[in-house]
Order: structure tokens, then sequence, then C-alpha cells
């Protein structure tokens, strides 16, 4: 049978997605324990969620919460860190701890002959680090060495300036990493302090996915963190975001002779628990959210300005930026910004999504939603993404129809509350004796000039 | 049946076309996953970049769907991409069951009907975004131009893999529309290509429609292979100024092809000497004597030949001719005993779980359609999964030391000193300058 090229094949509908089922335990200690069924290869994932992060860093302790919890892999019991690595790496086992703004995460993906192993490994580094004099100097050099190293890199030096920005003084203001000053000023008694006040069972989560019963699963993480001992679990959280903090509109990292300008434009938007959430994503997907999208079709498909162009929510639990990120030839720089700001002003109005963007956007967001979950360590992420946030099991059952729910003019009116040009900032990392009286013309005032060490 | 496997069913259309399938019914959505055997090695000098730029044309309209690809399938909930290296190019989209024929229908229509919409105007645009994709990736980044002046001097300049896939800038801005359409007919045609389709299929439905979308598809010649050869008869020693804070150290040989013997002992030694705090370089440089950031290695295999890389950062303050002697007395004791039994027994394990994970999905790069085009393309046996890991299972201390001492011979290297500018001083004695760009 010839094939018919005259037109596209028809798409048959997708079958009813289903989540598999979260089963909730509580630990003695009061650790919160999530099991999923996932069976498909002999794999299981599991990830900790500890409350927390670097959003609750003290002033002057910028790095604080990352320090500690890189800390926790440097030895437990008699085993120092290259122990404790060739424990993991005599089952194959991958392990990572995650620092974010909110909380902590430590991975785990091992075979699942392997998991008792595994996972009574990863207790003991969380609930009994060594925490020693010798291992914490030698890891506060290494991470002071990377943010000196992260000075060359323009994302990073653009991430950390913009944040900044944003934040002003909030913790939310600096890299996980923390700064210079804080690093070099830290001592191990902080770090301590911080694990015992953080690393709480009563703060945590744990989510573990594979092809093990409920029971099964749970009987093996009781076993590994039922020793975990309870007591206080307040305190240590980011507090509230000020949101009449006034940024200033331009700012400019100076890097001589660079090739690109590395841009960073928004503002402080909302956060993952508004209400907005599913209308904002529909509103992301066609302003700058994937591919097809218009910031992306405009700089890159149509101009050649860059190689790629996203606009993205960097969701916490209090206010969280809504942001361009795009690395742009030097001289395309104010042309990128101005085309950006005016996307930015007209989805709240004067250009609407149009039925094919509102169609393109919600199918791309629902159709195939079954491809996230394939995996074991998928669904292990998953799940401790809606205990990070506080969000029902029910979330990613509900997600399909809430989505293609979201009309135009939620959207527009999503745009008009939580977009807006006139007060996003715009920070470049680039080249200014080149690109600086082009941005002049841009009516955003005179730059701010911005150390990389912000 | 032991877990750690890859089944599959192989047909090969009256054109050449090679259609591989793999059932997984977990999850309701198929990947589409198309190797075409055709890389940066099939360019000649001067003319580089070829390849991958046109990786990027196909995304932009053939002539019977003549926009662009991604809204068709974003709107599927497919997800889609596709990468170029020296040896090949692959495409691939994700997409639900039910938009398997839009997938097929659209990979066939650019397989087969491409040139009618190749415009000027949208090769410019890609040739501009690809520029930009070399500032960003390459020349704005740190040591981003480091490996391209070591491939520079580990092969001659009409070796193959001499240039980067990227290709020069020069040569982006000098390619012309003509070109690039006679690249696509030598190189884009059935009889060049592999196509593997893994998960909710049933094997039956998806050779029928792989012969109901390609089968009609004109053959084309298969290309011949490319052959060339290189070898170093010296340590060359070359200092590259960038704009980074610390002095890095990069040490290259030339080592066994993909899949050749010797190829996972190598991969092997990678891991022993410098991968993750087991290894035996970070305990020393990092752990212990806190003279470097990190260190790493690589075995790079390659359809032609590999090269193994192995790479350190100097801590502050440390000149990069310290460690580099403690890292050749490392090498040394690997190339005079190998690894201890323990090492050997964490490396197996390693393998094992690897591989298992890989099984973990259909599709994307790596997943598993993409490994079995690379088993086919390479091997000519998708069937190939089985025996890369008894290649894990089968090294042992004696045939890892062996590969490693005929491997890494001291003064047939390439050591690359990258230091921050105007401070040629931190370089290893000897250094010849290299400019990149």
């Amino acid at each position: 049978m010839a094939v018919d090229r005259s037109r596209l094949p028809d798409v048959l509908p997708d079958p009813a997605f289903h989540f598999p089922r979260i089963v909730r335990h509580t630990l003695a200690n009061g650790l919160d324990l999530r099991t999923v069924e996932h069976h498909t290869v002999p794999v299981v994932s599991g990830v900790l969620v500890v409350h927390g992060g670097a959003g609750a860093d003290p002033p002057g302790e910028e790095g604080l919460a990352a320090l500690t919890a890189d800390m926790l892999d440097e030895g437990t019991g008699s085993l120092n860190a290259i122990d404790v690595s060739e424990g993991f790496a005599r089952i194959g086992a991958e392990f990572d701890v995650d620092i974010g703004p909110d909380a902590a995460q430590i991975g785990l993906t091992v075979l699942s002959r392997f998991l008792e192993r595994g996972l009574s490994l990863v207790a003991d580094l969380v609930v009994r680090p060594s925490l020693r004099s010798d291992d914490f100097d030698r890891v506060r050099k290494l991470r002071m060495d990377r943010l000196r190293q992260l000075k060359d890199l323009p994302p990073a030096v653009a991430e950390r300036a913009f944040l900044r920005l944003l934040y002003d003084r909030h913790p939310y203001g600096h890299l996980p990493i923390g700064t210079e000053a804080a690093l070099s000023a830290c001592r191990l008694e902080r770090v301590t302090e911080c694990h015992r006040a953080m690393f709480r069972p009563g703060r945590a989560t744990l989510v573990l996915s594979g092809p093990l019963s409920h029971e099964r699963l749970a009987a093996i993480a009781g076993d590994a963190f039922g020793a975990w001992e309870g007591g206080e679990s307040g305190g240590w959280n980011a507090g509230g975001v000020d949101p009449a903090y006034v940024p200033p509109r331009l700012a400019v990292v100076g890097r001589a002779g660079a090739a690109q300008s590395e841009l960073r434009i928004g503002h402080l938007s909302a956060s993952r628990t508004t209400p907005d959430y599913p209308a904002l994503l529909v509103m992301n997907a066609v302003l700058g959210g994937q591919f097809v999208s218009r910031l992306n079709l405009r700089l890159r498909e149509e101009k050649g300005h860059t190689y790629s162009a996203r606009t993205g929510f960097d969701w916490r639990k209090h206010l969280a930026p809504f942001a361009l990120q795009a690395s742009v030839h030097t001289a395309a720089t104010a042309e990128s910004i101005r085309e950006t700001l005016a996307e930015f002003g007209a989805i709240r109005g004067s250009r609407p999504p149009s039925d094919e963007e509102m169609v393109l956007a919600r199918a791309s967001l629902t159709r195939g939603y079954s491809r996230n979950f394939e995996t074991a360590p998928q669904v292990a992420r998953s799940v401790a993404q809606l205990a990070l946030f506080g969000l029902p099991d029910s979330y990613f059952e509900e997600f399909i129809p809430r989505i293609n729910a979201v009309e135009r003019d939620e959207v527009v009116r999503a745009a008009e509350r939580y977009i807006d040009p006139a007060r996003a900032v715009t920070l470049i990392v680039g080249d200014h004796a080149v690109v600086g009286d082009s941005l002049a013309t841009l009516g955003l005032g005179a730059p701010q000039m911005l150390s990389p060490e912000v | 049946m032991d877990p750690v496997a890859l089944p599959f069913a192989k047909h090969r259309l009256s054109n050449g076309l090679d259609v591989i399938v793999h059932e997984d019914h977990h999850v309701p959505i198929v990947a589409v996953n198309l190797w075409y055997h055709v890389g940066s090695k099939n360019e000649r000098p001067g003319r580089t970049g070829f390849a991958h730029l046109f990786e990027h044309l196909m995304f932009e309209g053939s002539a019977h769907h003549d926009r662009g690809y991604f809204p068709p399938l974003q709107r599927a909930g497919g997800a889609l991409n596709g990468s170029t290296n020296a040896d090949r190019t692959n495409y691939w989209e994700v997409v639900p069951t039910g938009a398997i024929d839009l997938a097929l229908w659209l990979e066939s229509d650019r397989m087969g009907y491409l040139l009618p919409a190749l415009t000027a105007k949208r090769f410019e645009t890609q040739r501009d975004v690809v520029l930009n994709e070399r500032r960003q990736n390459y020349e704005n980044r740190p040591y981003g131009l480091a490996i391209t002046a070591i491939t520079a001097a580990l092969y001659p300049d009409d070796h193959p893999y001499h240039w980067m896939t990227i290709g020069t800038a020069d040569d982006l801005r000098a390619m012309r529309l003509e070109d690039v359409q006679a690249f696509f007919r030598t190189y884009y045609h059935p009889a060049n290509a592999s196509l593997a389709l893994a998960g909710d299929i049933e094997t039956a439905r998806a050779f029928e429609l792989a012969e109901r979308y390609f089968g009609d598809l004109p053959a084309g010649t298969r290309p011949s292979p490319v052959h060339a050869t290189a070898a170093l008869d010296r340590e060359r020693r070359l200092v590259l100024e960038d704009r980074v804070e610390l002095p890095r150290i990069y040490m290259a040989w030339h080592s066994p092809a993909m899949f050749a013997a010797g190829d996972a002992e190598m991969d092997l030694v990678a891991d022993l000497l410098a991968n993750g705090k087991t290894s035996r370089l970070y305990r020393t440089l990092v752990y212990d004597r806190r003279v470097a950031l990190d260190v790493s290695a690589y075995q790079g295999s390659r359809e032609l030949a590999g090269f193994f890389l192995l790479v350190a950062t100097a801590a502050p303050g440390q000149h990069p001719a310290d460690f580099a002697r403690l890292i050749d007395v490392a090498i040394q004791e690997v190339t005079d005993t190998g690894p201890s039994a323990v090492e050997m027994e964490r490396a197996r394990a390693q393998a094992e779980a690897h591989f298992l994970y890989r099984l973990q999905t259909v599709g994307g790069f790596g997943g598993k359609s993409d490994q079995l085009n690379a088993y086919n393309v390479f091997r000519g046996d998708p069937g190939f999964f089985a025996a890369d890991l008894a290649r894990y299972r089968g090294a042992t201390r004696e045939t890892v030391r062996d590969e490693a001492r005929r491997v890494l011979v001291m003064d047939r290297r390439v050591v690359l000193s990258v230091v921050p500018r105007g401070q040629l001083a931190l370089a290893l004695p000897g250094s010849e300058p290299v400019s990149v760009s």
C-alpha cells in the first residue's frame, strides 16, 4: 500500500494514564516513607528528601547546607570516604547528593538484590556521618576552589549574579555552593550543628520505587532507617521573600572578548504551590518553555542569534524566578533583549496564544505523559517532588485533566499577573566594551556593573 | 532468562534499510531511532562541519511536510532530537504508541524527500545557529578548545579524526548549499541507514510499518568505508592559553577502536586509574596529596581508532609538572602489575550493573533502540549486547595489564597543558604553544 504523502497520518488517542499507587508508611521515628511498585528491570531507586537546604543558610553562612550535605559521604563509623565509595562501587550502585534551595535530595539506584546493602550504607551516611575535621578541611577547600573555577563559566556566573539581583539578601539569593567569604569563615562545628538540626527523620521523606512489593520495600527501609533518632525537627527552613524589593533593571558582568553574551531576563514570579500553576505551565510552553515556542522560534529558528533560548520557572517553596536563559552572539545582544521583552509583553494581551499554540502547548505537556515515568529513578524522583512541595498523591493522576482544562483567557490572566517586562531584570555576562552602546537603546537605564563574585 | 539481555528481531528491506525491533510493553510509547552511517570522518579538510550542520537541516522540513519537524511531533506528545559524532548521525523520536505512524512518516519523508525543501534561507539560518552552538560550547567555555588541540595533534592533517565534528568556523562560513545537497545524496539513503523500533509495538506490525513508509525509497549506493591510520613516534608537549583560573593537564594516547580487542580493557583502565573516589589517582592526587582538584579518564572508542584521555586540574598554587610525575608513577604501576583482584571484582560489578541500567529506557540517546543501532551499524549485529557484556566479564588482571602496557607508552603520547593567559610558565617544561580557534 503506497503511503499517502499529501497529509500527515492521524494520531490515535493515548490510553488513559494512571500513576502507580503510592503507599505511605510512617516509621516510629517520624520518617515519612512512600513506596511505589515499578516492575520492569530488577533495579530499585530511592530518594531521601530532607527539608532545609540552601534557602535556610543563615546570613554570613552561605554554603553551609551544601557543605554539610557534601560531608555526608566522607565517612561513617570505621569507613573513610574511599571506603564509602568502594562500598557503593562493589554493588554497582549509583549514589548522589543534590542540595537545592529548599531541600537536600540523596539518591540511590541499585540492583534489587543489593537494595539492603545500598540503603543501609545510605542510612549510615545520613544518620551517622563521621564529620571529621581533616575531611572538612579538604572538602571545604575543594568547594572554594570550585567556586573559583565557576568564575570561568558564563552560565554559572550569570546564575550567581542573577539570583543575587532578584533576591538581594534573602538566602535564595546565593547559589547552594555559597560564597568565598562564608566558606572560608565556616567551621566544622557549624556543619555538625547544621547536620543535627536539618537531618532529622521528622523533616524527611524517603521514596522507594522498584520491582518489590510495598511491604518488602517498607521493611527494608525500616531496617535501614529505623534507628534514626527523632527529636526536635522545627526551624532550618527558608523564610518568605520580601515582595516589595525592587531590583535594578539592567546589570552587566564584564567578560572582555567573550564570543557570546550569556543572558538572564526575568523577575520573581510565583511559588510552586500557586493555584495558577497549570496556567503558568501552558503559558511557559507557548512563550519559551520548549523548542516550538515563541522565543526559541524567534531567536534561534528565525534569526539564528543563539543555539537555544528557553524560559522557565526555577520553582521554590516561596517566590520563584521566571526567566529567559540564552547565550547569544555578542553582536545580537541588544536585539535579543528587545525581542525577549517584547514577547514577555505580547503574551499578556496584544498577542494572546492562538488556537494552534494552545493545542500545541497543552498536548506537549499531556500527550505521551507516561514517558516521564518509564524508569524506577524517574518514578522515585517524581514522587520526591510531591514530598518537596507538599503536593497530594493524586497529583500525577490529575495532571492531564488539569492541563487540558486550561483556557486561553486563563493563560493571558496568568501572564498579566506573573510576567511583566516592565519589572524584568536583564543581566548580561559579556563583552561590555562591545555591547555597551547598544544597551543604551533599550531604555533600561545605565547598567549596574557587577563583579563575578556578587 | 538472564535479565541482562536485549532481545530483538531484524529484517533488511529490499532497498537495504536494516530494521530492528525490540518489544517492551511496560509503557505505551515507542522509540524510533534512525542511524545514518555518516559522521565528520566522512568530511574532508577545508570542508569540515558538514555532517553536523546537515543534522540541523533535517529538522527544518521535507518535500511533503515543508515546515518544522518539531510542531507535529510535540503536538502528538513526542520527544525528539538528533546528534552527530565522528562516525554516525542519529535521529530519534519517542512517541505515544498512537503516533508511531506519524513518526515513521516524517522520518521516511526526510530520508527520501529532503532536498526540495532545503532552501538557502534555512541553510543560512542553521549555519548561524551552528556558529552559535560552536561559540557556546567551545569558544566561550573554559578549556573548551582543549580536545580540538589534542585531536589535531594525535592525528595527521588528512586523517578523518583530525578535525572536530562541529567543524571550523571558517569552513562553516565557506560552506555552500550545493555541497550540502551532494552530501545528502551520498550518505542519506536506506542502504546507509539502520532503523530501530523499541517499545509498545508488535514485531510483525513494526516490520509492516517500516516496509510501508520506507520500502519504496530508492536504495542509493552504500558509501565505501573510510580507512586511515595514525601513530605517534614521540611525546608531543603542547600548551594552550585560555581564559581559565587554574591549569589543567590532558594526556592522550592512541588506543583500540570501538569493540576491538583491548577496548573494554582500556575502559576498565580508565576507571581504575582515574574515575571516582575509588580510583588510584583520585586517592593520590585529590584525597591524599591534595595537589589536584579533579582527575578523570576516558577510553574514547571510535570506529577507526580510539584514544585514551586522562585529565587533571591543578589545585591553586600547584604546578602541573609536580602531579604529572605522580600520574606517570600511577601509570607505571598499572602497566607493571595490573589491577588488583579487588579492583577487578569492583570493575565487573559496575559493568554488570551498568549494562542493566542501560535497559531501563527504550528511547533517546543511549536507550535500547540506540544501543541496537550502535551494535548493528558498528558490528553488523544488533545482538552484540551479550558479547559486549562478555568483553567486560572476560577481562582479567592480565589482559588489563597487557593492554595498558601496550597503549600507555610514555614517549608516544600528547600532553597538553591548558594554562591561564599569560602564564606559560605553568605548562609542563618543553611545551610548544598552539593556537586553536
